[in-house]
C-alpha cells in the first residue's frame, strides 16, 4: 500500500439482489485530503461510505481503509475513523457534555483525556452556555458542529460525513466547512458525501457518482478545466448529460 | 469494561429521564395490580339474592337465615312468584334468587329429600357460577348437619378448593400480572429502545464505533433486566401484604426463575427489534405478538383447557404458559425445582433459543 494512500478501492461492486448500488468503483483517498463525494441521491455514495466504515460487506473487490482490510480487520478499521451520519446521531435526551462523554468513553479515552479535551473543545466552539443543554434545544447548525465534533473527539485518522450539510443554511454551511479545514490542518483525512455542488469546490479532490459508477474524478481545477467549465454545476450537467447520451445510444 | 459502563450509564439516563418510560416501569405495575386486585373481581362478596318460598316453614325460615348470614350474600327481597323475580333480575335488584318448593319441612320429614331451585343471572356467567357454587355449599352444609340429627346416611359431595380454599382471584392474578409487566417491560420497552436508536440513527454510530455487537446488546438490556427485578419484588411484596398471596416455596428459587423469564422475554425484545425499524412498529409487534398472547393464551384469564384446540396448541408456544404453571407451583404449592423441572427447562430451551437467532440476527445487519 502506498503510503499517501489512506483508502484504497479496486473494483468495488455491491449489489443488493438485482439491483447494483456500486458498480465496480476504484478509487483513493490520500491522507490528509478532503475527498468529496458527489452525486444525486441515489447515485450510491451512501453505499460506498457504509461499506467503508464497515456497516456493509462489498459483494466483491479490494477495499483498504487505514491500512486494514474492510473482510477481515474491521475491528481495527473502526478504532481509526469517526463517522457523522445524516442525522447527525447525538442522543436528543443527553446534554452536550454527556453526549460526548459518552462517545469518547466507547472509544475508550480516559477520564482525564476526555476532561482536557472536552475542555478544548468548549473553549474553541465557544459553547460553555451550552455545554450542560439537552441536545433538543440545541439548533440544527449547533448540532450539526457538535455531531461533527464527537465525530473526531477520539482523533481518528479519518472522517466519513454523510451529507453532513443537508437542511442547514449557507452561512452555517461555511462555518461548518471552517471546522473541516481546522479537522484536516490536525493530519485528519475527510472524505465527504455532499449534493451541493457549491461544496465541491471546498474539496481537494473529488469524485462524480451516477448510477453506482464513478463518472469523474479529480481535483475541482482538473474537472472544470476537463469539461470546460466555469464550475462545478457546470461539470455536473455536462457530466450527466454525456451520461444521458451513452444511455441512448 | 469502562466502555461497557458507560454505557450502561447513558442507557439508564434516557430511561430516567423519559417520563413516559418510567410511568411504564413503575407506575403501570403498581397500578396494574391494584386494579386486577379490586376491579377485577371473581369472587362473591355480598352478592344480593331474592327468596320465594311457597312453603315458609321452620326449615326454608333456617335456610333463608342461613344464606343472609352468610359473608357471600345478603337477601334482599322475598318475591311471590317467578314473574316478580323475573322483574327483579331485569331492575337487577338480585343475582339470584333461591326457590323453596311447597311442603319443604314435611317432604323433608318423610322422604328425607326436598327440592330447592337456583335461578342465576347468567349475563355474567362466571359470577352465576361461583354464586351457584356458595349457595350449594351452604345448602349442602344444612343437609349434612340436618342428616347428623336424622338417623338416615345421604352421601353428599363436598368440593373443596386445595391450594385456594377459598377461591381468591388475588391468587390467580398476581403470578398473572407479573408474566403481563415483565413481558411489557423487559420485551416492549427494550425493543423500543432499540428501535429508537436505528429510528435516530445512533446506532449506526455504535455500530461504527469499537464497542462489539454483544456489548451494544448487553448495554442496552442489562438495565430493563435489573429494572424488572425491582418489579418482580415489588409485585411479590404488594400481592403479599395486600392481597395476602403468599409465596409457600422458595424466594431464591422463585426469583431465580422469573430470572430466566426476563432473560426470555429480553431476548424476544432483542429480537422483536432486529425485524423492525422504527419505534412504533416495535411497539405494534411488542403488544400484538407478545402481549396480548400473555394475556389471552397462557391461562392467566381462561383456562387453557376451555379453549378450542387449536388455541390449547398454540398457548404451548406462549412462553408465559410454562412461567405461570412454574410460579404457581411455587408460591401457591410450596414445591420445590423438581417438580416444575420440565417447565424450567422448556423456559431455559427457549431463551437459550431465542438468544441465539437474536444475536445472530443483529449481527448479520452487515449485507
Amino acid at each position: 500500500m502506498n503510503n499517501e494512500n489512506i483508502i484504497e478501492v479496486e473494483n468495488l461492486v455491491k449489489k443488493f439482489g438485482d439491483f447494483t448500488a456500486n458498480d465496480n468503483l476504484c478509487f483513493e483517498v490520500r491522507k490528509s485530503e478532503i475527498f468529496g463525494f458527489l452525486g444525486a441521491n441515489g447515485a450510491g455514495k451512501t453505499t460506498a461510505i457504509k461499506i467503508l466504515c464497515g456497516l456493509l460487506f462489498p459483494t466483491s473487490g479490494k477495499v483498504m481503509v487505514a491500512g486494514y482490510d474492510v473482510y477481515k480487520e474491521r475491528n481495527k478499521i473502526r478504532k481509526n475513523i469517526g463517522y457523522m451520519s445524516q442525522g447527525f446521531s447525538l442522543y436528543e435526551d443527553l446534554t452536550v457534555k454527556e453526549n460526548i462523554e459518552f462517545y469518547a468513553g466507547i472509544y475508550g479515552l480516559k477520564r482525564t483525556e476526555i476532561k482536557t479535551r472536552f475542555d478544548d473543545l468548549v473553549s474553541k466552539l465557544g459553547i460553555e452556555e451550552l455545554k450542560d443543554k439537552f441536545v433538543s434545544d440545541l439548533p440544527l447548525g449547533w448540532k450539526q458542529k457538535i455531531a461533527f465534533s464527537v465525530a473526531i473527539f477520539h482523533k481518528p485518522q479519518i472522517v466519513f460525513l454523510d451529507e453532513p450539510t443537508s437542511g442547514v443554511d449557507p452561512i452555517t454551511r461555511r462555518q461548518f466547512w471552517d471546522l473541516i479545514y481546522e479537522a484536516v490542518e490536525s493530519g485528519i483525512t475527510v472524505f465527504v458525501t455532499t449534493h451541493y455542488l457549491d461544496e465541491a469546490e471546498y474539496c481537494d479532490r473529488v469524485c462524480i457518482m451516477a448510477e453506482g459508477r464513478i463518472d469523474a474524478i479529480g481535483s475541482p481545477d482538473e474537472l472544470k478545466s476537463k469539461y470546460k467549465s466555469e464550475n462545478m454545476d457546470e461539470v455536473f450537467v455536462k457530466i450527466a448529460r454525456g451520461t444521458n447520451k451513452m444511455n441512448n445510444k | 469494561m469502562k466502555r461497557f459502563s458507560g454505557f450502561l450509564v447513558k442507557e439508564f439516563l434516557h430511561i430516567l429521564r423519559d417520563r413516559r418510560t418510567m410511568l411504564i416501569l413503575f407506575l403501570i405495575p403498581i397500578f396494574q395490580i391494584l386494579i386486577f386486585g379490586y376491579v377485577v373481581k371473581n369472587e362473591v362478596k355480598d352478592a344480593k339474592i331474592g327468596i320465594i318460598d311457597l312453603s315458609h316453614d321452620n326449615v326454608t325460615e333456617e335456610i333463608t337465615a342461613r344464606l343472609d348470614a352468610a359473608v357471600d350474600f345478603r337477601v334482599v327481597r322475598e318475591y311471590q312468584t317467578y314473574e316478580e323475580a323475573e322483574a327483579g333480575f331485569r331492575a337487577n335488584e338480585i343475582k339470584a334468587v333461591v326457590v323453596f318448593a311447597d311442603n319443604f319441612a314435611n317432604d323433608m320429614g318423610k322422604y328425607r329429600k326436598a327440592d330447592v331451585q337456583i335461578l342465576l343471572d347468567a349475563s355474567d356467567p362466571n359470577l352465576a357460577n361461583l354464586i351457584n357454587s356458595y349457595i350449594s355449599v351452604i345448602l349442602n352444609k344444612y343437609s349434612a348437619e340436618v342428616n347428623k340429627t336424622g338417623n338416615s346416611v345421604i352421601v353428599s359431595t363436598e368440593p373443596r378448593m386445595w391450594f385456594n380454599e377459598n377461591l381468591h382471584s388475588a391468587y390467580m392474578f398476581v403470578p398473572g400480572t407479573m408474566a403481563l409487566i415483565l413481558m411489557l417491560i423487559t420485551a416492549l420497552m427494550s425493543s423500543i429502545s432499540i428501535a429508537r436508536e436505528k429510528e435516530t440513527g445512533t446506532m449506526e454510530i455504535l455500530l461504527v464505533s469499537p464497542l462489539r455487537p454483544i456489548q451494544i446488546i448487553l448495554g442496552k438490556l442489562t438495565p430493563y433486566a435489573v429494572l424488572s427485578i425491582v418489579n418482580v419484588v415489588s409485585i411479590l411484596v404488594i400481592g403479599n401484604v395486600v392481597f395476602g398471596v403468599p409465596v409457600h416455596g422458595s424466594w431464591v428459587l422463585l426469583l431465580l426463575v422469573s430470572f430466566l423469564f426476563i432473560l426470555l422475554a429480553l431476548s424476544l425484545g432483542l429480537l422483536v427489534s432486529t425485524l423492525v425499524k422504527t419505534q412504533q412498529t416495535a411497539m405494534f409487534i411488542s403488544i400484538l405478538g407478545l402481549m396480548l398472547p400473555t394475556m389471552l393464551l397462557s391461562g392467566f384469564i381462561f383456562p387453557i383447557e376451555n379453549m378450542p384446540v387449536i388455541l390449547q396448541y398454540l398457548s404451548y408456544i406462549v412462553p408465559a404458559k410454562y412461567f405461570l404453571i412454574i410460579i404457581k407451583s411455587i408460591m401457591l404449592k410450596g414445591l420445590g425445582l423438581s417438580y416444575v423441572i420440565n417447565e424450567v427447562l422448556i423456559l431455559f430451551g427457549i431463551t437459550l433459543g431465542l438468544i441465539a437467532l437474536s444475536v445472530y440476527k443483529f449481527k448479520v445487519r452487515l449485507e
